[in-house]
């Protein structure tokens, strides 16, 4: 075993790759907390609004859901275009980014859990 | 023994891109799992990463493929007005109808986290290369997103599934 570790300890070494900042990494991993944010609170927000859902509804055959999906999926590549221009050559740790990230994709889907959305729709 | 246009879709969206889903996932998770140092030589950590960019590519674009054909080609075809559709059938009925309110609902909506995350994870493969095998936390944390990914789209999956068998789409 412990010669397997030192085999492998030096394979990697051997790689002759060039190492890269985490920074990128750190940006695309927030920026999926993002996009995972914005799907739950369209879906939350398209609930509570009978205008916003209306304004989503960008095509009659998919309804709402067609705003909630592509606004999401804008809103996900414009903050991941944005944070990779803010991070790209900078050392963010990968596990300050993936809390981050953590928290946002939690919201995200609790926004998407219907008896939590279903709770801000307007009173019949 | 012929399918109608919108079985062969629902086909496409459930078993075709799902299995391919599936396959991308067991090949990433295998990969991103074992790419550890005292596991590979060299050229294992080589030819482990290009399995891995394959495995986690395929799953990404798998998923953008559900969850596109399900909401833009299969979607309008649940929810049509007329009483046939599956969403006017499982409205109808009072003890059916949880699996609009609850499990379409969630379906529809978190499927698409699911893409998002799997293709944060293709970048970071993507990004390292073989160096990934240098960065345990960035492994680690592509690992886990790589699982929540799957398990938002496994929730979606079974809903599908389920509310296939409870109103199916003819």
């Amino acid at each position: 075993m412990a010669s397997n570790i030192q085999a492998g300890a030096a394979a990697h070494d051997e790689l002759d790759v060039v190492d890269k900042p985490e920074g990128p990494v750190a940006a695309a991993i927030i920026a999926g907390g993002v996009g995972s944010l914005a799907v739950g609170l369209l879906t939350t927000l398209a609930e509570a609004s009978t205008s916003i859902k209306d304004t989503l509804n960008f095509y009659d055959p998919v309804g709402p859901l067609s705003g909630k999906t592509i606004g999401g999926v804008l809103i996900w590549l414009v903050s991941w275009v944005v944070l990779h221009m803010v991070y790209r050559d900078k050392a963010f740790e990968t596990r300050r980014a993936l809390t981050v990230a953590l928290v946002l994709i939690g919201l995200g889907i609790l926004g998407t859990f219907p008896i939590f959305f279903q709770a801000f729709a307007p009173a019949e | 023994m012929s399918l109608s246009n919108r079985e062969m879709w629902t086909l496409i969206h459930g078993m075709v891109l799902g299995a391919v889903f599936l396959l991308g996932f067991a090949g990433g998770l295998e990969g991103l799992y074992s790419l550890r140092p005292q596991l590979l030589s060299a050229e294992g950590v080589r030819d482990r990463s290009r399995r891995l960019k394959l495995g986690v590519v395929t799953m990404a674009v798998a998923a953008w493929g559900t969850v596109i054909t399900g909401t833009w080609i299969v979607y309008p075809w649940y929810r049509d007005p007329g009483p046939e559709s599956p969403r006017s059938v499982l409205l109808a009925n009072p003890d059916l109808a949880d699996w609009h309110h609850f499990g379409m609902e969630w379906k529809e909506h978190v499927a698409w986290i699911s893409p998002i995350l799997a293709t944060v994870v293709a970048f970071i493969v993507i990004y390292y290369g073989p160096s990934l095998i240098r960065h345990d936390r960035v492994r680690k944390t592509a690992l886990l997103l790589f699982v929540l990914s799957f398990g938002l789209a496994a929730i979606a999956g079974l809903f599908g599934a389920l509310i296939t068998k409870a109103a199916p789409l003819v």
